[in-house]
């Protein structure tokens, strides 16, 4: 047995699990689809001494059309994800990022709550959050209260606060997210450079656009992985593609716009790559994706 | 130290232990149930040698602690081939087109490629290497299992109508 030991508990239900964490503090940790934590434990990189294990929370599990939102509950397997109708029609970027997290096995284990919420900076989904600006609902203990729990909203942008670090507190569970249904004339792409099928993406970029009656940029998002501590939101390069239709966006303006989203990035060297040559290739991506996503809103 | 009573149904066999919550699902099949099938690499969820199917789904069994599965059914490699000791049709196109020298990854491949092919009947070969990238093999060179895959899908189409 390769974890060090810990107390393992099993609530069902979003409060029972909020009290266990809230109760144990920093001395639990929750487990979801454990596809990250569980080779952390195995290799000891992490300990705890309680784990609250939300794999019986059935109120955690599932995909809901909710007005102009998808919400996404926090322990949905990403291979439920991947073959959702709902997901595929209305949330196209989620759909397509999914294949590319993991192997199948993973995926049939792993969740979209539990990537987000490990938010590893070269992790598909939290690219796509932030490109598509998603909201996560975070529970939390009701103060004392016997039952029941309170909950907070937080945008896509303030969830990531660093390597594997996110703005949900020791006492508080990511409960669901809401991504936005992009209305109108849409066009989305994700884009990756992986050193296998599976692995970790040394970089990669994920994008929407949206264009009016006019076939003018309406509506862009462009999330980076790989790149830094956080996904990053490239809200610069999106200003500039605003107003712009796909005949104005040249092969040069897609250079230009790819090294916008780049100019204040410094991506760490490792022995994969150096920051320098994931600075490139992350231009290089986001003009892809952002091709092929005009490509599909023109014609939509 | 906690340990916690676990019913897990390997193979349509019920086995009950009781074991420490850190126990993985992989070391539960080959230490309690004496299934020794699945083998282990890596332990920690990269080389898919001990991938086993979790209610139908191929899993990791390293990274799913045994007090997680129960109540669950398990299959392994074991329940994978016919009772009259013969070989499953995977099986068969694995000897047939060298898809293992040395074995130890076999296991892993053969479960994957099983529940690979129930749910894709007709794969290309870009979709084969594709449901392969989770398994590591150090002998083969891949070559020999991406064809054993194929065969195993023609096989199955033409077995079943």
């Amino acid at each position: 047995m390769k974890p060090a030991p810990f107390a393992y508990h099993a609530p069902t239900s979003i409060a029972d699990a909020v009290a266990l964490l809230a109760g144990y503090g920093d001395d639990a940790k929750a487990l979801a689809g454990g596809q990250s934590l569980v080779p952390m434990l195995a290799l000891r990189l992490a300990r705890f001494d309680h784990l609250v294990d939300l794999n019986r929370v059935d109120e955690l599990r599932g995909v809901t059309r909710q007005g102009e939102d998808v919400i996404v509950g926090a322990m949905t397997r990403q291979a439920v994800v991947e073959r959702d109708p709902v997901v595929a029609n209305v949330v196209p970027l989620l759909a397509r990022a999914t294949p590319l997290v993991g192997h199948f096995q993973i995926r049939n284990r792993g969740t979209v709550g539990g990537s987000l919420a490990h938010a590893d900076p070269a992790s598909e989904y939290p690219a796509v959050a932030v490109a598509l600006g998603a909201t996560f609902d975070i529970a939390g203990d009701n103060s004392g209260g016997e039952a029941g729990t309170t909950t907070r909203s937080v945008d896509a942008d303030s969830f990531f606060v660093g390597t594997w670090r996110t703005c949900v507190e020791a006492d508080e569970l990511l409960a669901s997210i809401r991504f936005p249904v992009w209305k109108g004339r849409c066009g989305f792409a994700v884009e990756e450079i992986a050193r296998r099928a599976g692995d970790f993406a040394l970089v990669g970029a994920a994008c929407g656009i949206g264009v009016d009656t006019d076939g003018a940029v309406c509506r862009a998002g462009i999330g980076l992985f790989g790149v830094g501590a956080t996904p990053v939101h490239a809200s610069v390069a999106e200003a500039a593609l605003l107003g712009q239709t796909r005949r104005d966006v040249t092969e040069e303006v897609l250079r230009e716009i790819g090294d916008l989203a780049v100019t204040d990035l410094d991506p760490p060297d490792d022995i994969h790559a150096s920051g320098r040559y994931r600075r490139q290739v992350a231009s290089r991506l986001v003009a892809r994706a952002l091709s092929r996503a005009l490509e599909e809103a023109a014609d939509a | 130290m906690h340990e916690t009573e676990v019913n897990v149904t390997v193979n349509g066999e019920h086995y009950r232990s009781v074991v420490e919550a850190r126990k993985t699902l992989a070391d539960f099949i080959r230490e309690d149930c004496a299934l020794t099938g699945t083998h282990l690499g890596c332990e920690h969820g990269v080389c898919g040698a001990c991938t086993v199917l979790l209610d139908g789904m191929a899993v990791r069994s390293c990274l799913i602690f045994a007090i997680q599965a129960d109540g669950a059914e398990v299959t392994t490699i074991e329940g994978l081939a016919p009772a009259d000791g013969g070989l499953s049709t995977v099986q068969e196109a694995f000897r047939q087109e060298h898809g293992l020298q040395c074995g130890f990854c076999t296991p892993g491949f053969i479960v994957s490629t099983t529940a690979f092919l129930r749910d894709h009947a007709d794969p290309s070969e870009a979709e084969a290497r594709d449901a392969l990238s989770g398994n590591l093999c150090r002998c083969t060179g891949y070559q020999g299992i991406v064809r054993a895959l194929m065969r195993a899908a023609s096989e199955l189409k033409q077995t079943t109508p």
